[in-house]
């Protein structure tokens, strides 16, 4: 852990203060999630730090909250679709034949019809729940992860350290634990963070066309929803969420990449 | 048969298959599901024989095999039904619809396109340098925000602060085009943006790919003048990895759209679709997910055709 | 002297690196090196990689690769230092006066191009002929270098003809502006070895053609030998020894330089097959999956204990596919493998434990037969484990036992393989292979990947282990001097087929087959006036015929 770059410490930083408001988000919110206090589209004052909402809730609390709900959202489903993907992926990667042809075949399919559009058709009768919402987005972003597990282990594969043991006469499980998930781990945990910004884009944009969370729950898709008819009048409460998101997918982006270039780094040896 | 043409006509057949696969998935997502189609319509509040009476009119109680079939048979002949909610032949309402999203598209992508070679060329070029830094911070930036917010952003900035342009962008047959181009000034500009950064990312990554190889030494070997090194050696071998690039993006511009003429209150398909989802009107809904799809994988179909044709070693075999 | 081309003066180059956590830092690749080349004459630049000889040669066009810049000295062509020059005046001197051969033609040629168009387009592009004429010398040289079909050669693309004919394309393309210099780096390391001795001669005889000079650069000496009048040998970016040929090769001064020319003159006596081999391959015929052609034909061959057999072919003999099929990594279509007296299951997966621990594999790239996130101790020690249940400090007594055999020693037990050299890697691959106590080891061009003085170090440990062991190898090569030195029998294949097999001393006396007489006069010899000698005999052989 040392040697960190600047704008790694800078990613990690950020990261975490988000995380950490996601946790404690009721202990550090000024005021109730759906408690109305104050006028409508209030300007930013000493009471309310970010003024108030189209019906008079404080805007701070109602960010905190989003946050709370768009990050959960998006972690879920990461973990969904990372689970799902990279399990399917290397099994697809190492039994290969015609699991690996049903599989690859399935994911091509699935990645035929842009993921919005698909999560929108299934969404229509579908209903708008939290559950719902984590098993639509983390299934369909799982076959991006099929694709990079596979790819990966399939490049792992076909190295000489593989047949190697192969010719030992190790087992699958000693294959694909001792000598390909660790090789493995590092671009996955990189793609990670990707695909966790993604979700936040995701989510974020579902609840915006309404077809996310549903209110008075907040999320940082519906804040815009709720305040987007203000912004004609030049108040700017629906453009908050924007620097939210924004922020936090630039610091996980940064965290990615510093992620990344330690692996490529572990490859090049010596720089002889 | 030449190996190109083979080539070719497999990529076209695979086209035919994913979208009709596709076709298939779209109706198993909505039909075939735990969700109730009847159940969503009337809400939980419906009676018993209200359901059964809307299931019975919507063909639910056929197996799913022979609606599936009725449903492309239907679509294969341009009746896409009729939508649930007001009784209007989908196909018409849609048509219009397709020709102001396709309008919209169009612009983005003439606009975007050039842009993001010429801009991916220069961060080439300066690369490492502090404009290549600049354009990948900004594109950075704009991969990092939502589409709808880099449209309210806009809005905010442009058509409220500025006052140039209108927040929303209504366009009717009775425009003129210059009326219409500055109507959809704005999303058009969305759009732009959104698809810019992507674009630009990776035309800079497959230019830089091809720079890289071992013939562009060779050409600044000759004492090759650095436009012509460019022009003669990289280009003919960029073409290819462009081409898909920029397909890919304009597959992405049909996302896009999506979002960005709900934001601008944009009478398109994407606007349409959003409609009759919240509305849960399943016939509007799949005829909507179809057509995109289409788009999508011919889209897709075209780059791959297109880096076929491009590769000299299937062009010109042994 | 009044006929100097190229003049390099205390030239220093240095490039900065990129290590992984730290700071860039500045390396120096060239220090303090200065030789001269007259019109007319090859000057040799011979090392290992690492040594800085590519590096020095694109320094006669003032060129750095990827961040390689020139620091200090001076490079003179034609009376005039290049180093100043600006854009402008450096693009007219690359293409025109200097030129290049690239070590990949394959890479080095534009696929989208006719072959044609590329050759001739520095010429035309520095006006130094006319289109037709330009396009009458490209025909005219690649008749000289031996071309098919010279007049219509160039209307084809770089992937339609072979790596050979590529290699004197570019020759021809580096010849065409009619240069004053040629910088040739490696032209035929990529090459079979009976393809580069065709290469060369074609090369040797357009540079006395044309009266161009060249800098030779390659790591082979044997090779440079037969074709630079002077020969500078260079380590780590600095001069070694610096003088003609004829002094190099046969009086070197330097220790360094005596170790280069008497690589491979390992002695070792060939021992006799015995009645019970340890390995009998029968009649073997395999082909891959999906294919419709039998990679190998028919293969019956033996190894006794504690032998060596080297088998000896091309790219596409088919030798590579013998060991996979020997390790049950692609079950023969036809024919049986014994070992130790037993028939071998003909898959892998089918074999027992005890089969695969007497029969191990070592592979041509170390790096990637190691597992980069394994230690060199989890490495070794792993065969320990599995085969022998070995744990603890048993174990690592083994491990450290293991590694000075290798001659290594306890330090490296926690080194990553990325720490280690080529050679070293190598050597923890031979140490993993022995810890399994086998009675074979199949030893897949276990050399050629790595610097000759390495490589001499490699194959003299194997004979030794192999002393101390008892263990046989079968000894798969391309690269007929490390036969010489290792093999007890040998056999030679061709295009899938066994042509010719049998005890050392017997397979390498005449009188020879067609292919093996090919192949055997093909290898450079360290002597000068070899190639001429070689070139004169198949001249007169084919006129005799």
């Amino acid at each position: 852990m040392r040697n960190i770059p600047i704008s790694a410490l800078i990613g990690l930083v950020f990261t975490g203060v988000y995380f950490l408001m996601a946790i404690f988000a009721p202990l550090i919110a000024p005021y109730g999630l759906a408690e109305i206090v104050g006028d409508v589209w209030e300007p930013s004052s000493s009471v309310h730090l970010l003024g108030t909402d189209s019906i008079g809730r404080d805007l701070l609390t109602r960010m905190i909250y989003g946050g709370r709900t768009t990050i959960f959202i998006a972690t879920a489903a990461t973990m969904l679709s990372f689970t799902t993907g990279a399990v399917l992926g290397f099994l697809a990667a190492t039994v290969g034949g015609w699991v690996d042809q049903a599989l690859s075949r399935f994911v091509d399919l699935m990645m035929a019809i842009p993921s919005l559009i698909f999560a929108l058709v299934v969404l229509s009768v579908m209903p708008v729940t939290i559950p719902v919402l984590i098993l639509v987005m983390g299934l369909l972003d799982s076959t991006r992860v099929f694709r990079l597990a596979r790819a990966v282990a399939v490049d792992i594969t076909v190295m000489d350290y593989v047949e190697a043991a192969q010719l030992r006469g190790e087992g699958r499980i000693w294959i694909i634990f001792r000598e390909i998930l660790p090789n493995a781990l590092s671009p996955l945990v990189a793609e990670m963070g990707l695909r966790f910004i993604f979700m936040v884009l995701f989510v974020s944009t579902l609840s915006f066309l309404g077809l996310g969370v549903q209110p008075p729950a907040a999320d940082w898709g519906g804040i815009v929803k709720e305040n987007k008819d203000g912004i004609v009048y030049g108040i700017a409460a629906a453009l908050w969420p924007a620097f939210a998101i924004a922020t936090l997918a630039i610091s996980v982006n940064l965290v990615a990449d510093w992620v990344l270039n330690r692996t490529t780094s572990l490859k090049g040896g010596r720089g002889g | 048969m030449h190996p190109v043409l083979k080539l070719v006509s497999q990529r076209l057949a695979l086209g035919i298959l994913l979208l009709f696969s596709a076709s298939v998935l779209i109706f198993v997502g909505t039909q075939i599901l735990p969700g109730d189609v009847a159940q969503s319509i009337l809400g939980q509040s419906a009676t018993p024989e209200a359901l059964a009476n809307l299931r019975a009119e919507l063909g639910l109680n056929d197996p799913p095999m022979t609606r599936y079939f009725n449903w492309l048979y239907a679509a294969l002949h341009g009746d896409l039904g009729t939508a649930l909610t007001n009784g209007q032949d989908i196909a018409t309402s849609m048509g219009r619809r397709l020709g102001n999203t396709l309008f919209l598209a169009f612009w983005a992508a003439v606009i975007s396109v050039p842009l993001a070679i010429f801009l991916g060329l220069l961060a080439v070029r300066y690369r490492d340098r502090w404009p290549d830094k600049l354009i990948s911070g900004v594109t950075l930036a704009s991969i990092s925000i939502p589409e709808f917010l880099i449209g309210y952003l806009v809005v905010y900035f442009v058509a409220v602060k500025l006052g140039w342009f209108s927040s929303v962008a209504m366009i009717n047959d009775g425009m003129s085009l210059l009326e219409k181009l500055n109507a959809i000034a704005l999303p058009v500009f969305v759009l732009v943006l959104v698809v810019l950064a992507h674009m630009m990312r990776m035309t800079r990554a497959a230019i830089l790919n091809v720079m890289q190889s071992a013939y562009i030494e060779t050409a600044e070997l000759k004492g090759l003048s650095s436009f012509n090194v460019i022009f003669r050696h990289a280009f003919p071998n960029a073409i290819s990895p462009i081409v898909n690039v920029v397909m890919l993006n304009l597959a992405y511009l049909v996302v896009g759209v999506v979002v960005v003429e709900v934001v601008f209150v944009y009478p398109g398909m994407g606007q349409y679709l959003v409609d009759h989802v919240a509305k849960r009107d399943v016939p509007v809904v799949q005829a909507c997910g179809l057509v995109f799809a289409g788009v999508y994988i011919g889209l897709n179909m075209i780059a791959d055709i297109v880096s076929i044709l491009a590769n000299p070693r299937l062009r010109h075999p042994k | 002297m009044a006929d100097t081309l190229l003049q390099i003066n205390g030239l220093k180059i240095e490039a900065t690196v990129f290590p992984p956590g730290e700071p860039p830092q500045d390396i120096t690749i060239v220090d303090g090196v200065s030789l001269s080349l007259e019109k007319g004459r090859v000057l040799g630049l011979i090392g290992e990689s690492g040594a800085g000889k590519s590096t020095i040669g694109l320094s006669a066009m003032a060129y750095g690769r990827g961040g390689v810049r020139i620091t200090g000295g001076e490079v003179l062509v034609n009376g005039r230092d290049i180093l100043p020059l600006g854009t402008r005046g450096l693009r007219a001197l690359r293409g025109a006066e200097v030129t290049y051969v690239a070590q990949s033609a394959a890479a080095a040629f534009n696929p989208a191009k006719k072959l044609l168009e590329q050759v001739i387009e520095a010429t035309l592009v520095h006006g130094r002929a006319s289109k037709r004429e330009a396009e009458e010398r490209a025909i005219a040289l690649f008749a000289k270098l031996g071309l098919p079909e010279p007049e219509t050669f160039g209307n084809r693309y770089p992937h339609q003809v072979s790596g050979g004919q590529l290699q004197r394309a570019m020759t021809a393309l580096a010849l065409c502006p009619q240069p004053d210099l040629v910088i040739f780096d490696e032209p035929t390391t990529a090459l079979d070895v009976t393809t580069q001795i065709d290469v060369l001669a074609a090369i040797k005889e357009a540079i006395r053609d044309t009266g161009v000079a060249a800098l030779y650069i390659t790591h082979d000496l044997a090779v440079v030998a037969q074709v630079s009048d002077d020969i500078m040998v260079l380590q780590s970016g600095r001069t070694v020894e610096y003088g003609s040929t004829d002094q190099i090769i046969n009086h070197p001064q330097e220790e360094y330089t005596r170790a280069l020319v008497s690589v491979r003159s390992i002695e070792h006596k060939e021992k006799l097959p015995t009645d019970a081999p340890v390995l009998r391959v029968k009649n073997i015929t395999a082909r891959y999956s999906g294919t419709q052609f039998d990679v190998l034909k028919g293969i019956s061959v033996d190894l006794s204990p504690g032998q060596t057999l080297a088998v000896v072919g091309e790219s596409g003999s088919g030798k590579s596919t013998l060991a996979r099929v020997i390790t049950g990594l692609l079950p023969p279509r036809d024919g049986t493998i014994e070992f130790a007296g037993r028939t071998l299951a003909s898959d892998q997966k089918n074999r027992p434990r005890e089969d695969l621990r007497e029969l191990q594999m070592i592979y041509q790239m170390a790096d990637v037969a190691m597992n980069p996130r394994q230690t060199v101790g989890t490495i070794i020690g792993r065969p320990l484990e599995f085969y022998f249940g070995l744990r603890g400090a048993e174990k690592r007594r083994r491990i450290i036992e293991l590694l000075d055999e290798i001659e290594m020693g306890e330090a490296f037990i926690d080194r990553y393989p990325a720490e280690l050299s080529g050679g070293q890697k190598q050597r923890v691959c031979i140490a993993r292979a022995l810890a399994a106590k086998p009675k074979l080891i199949i030893c897949d061009e276990v050399t050629s990947a790595l610097d000759p003085l390495v490589a001499d170090g490699i194959l003299k440990l194997l004979l030794n282990l192999q002393k101390v062991e008892d263990v046989a190898y079968l000894f798969i090569t391309h690269d007929l001097a490390t036969v010489r030195a290792i093999a007890d029998s040998i056999a030679v294949m061709y295009r899938g087929e066994v042509v010719r097999y049998g005890p050392k001393s017997e397979v390498l006396a005449p009188p020879f087959d067609d292919y093996t007489d090919l192949l055997l006069s093909s290898v450079p010899e360290m002597q000068l006036g070899w190639l001429e000698k070689v070139i004169a005999t198949r001249k007169m052989e084919s006129a005799g015929n």
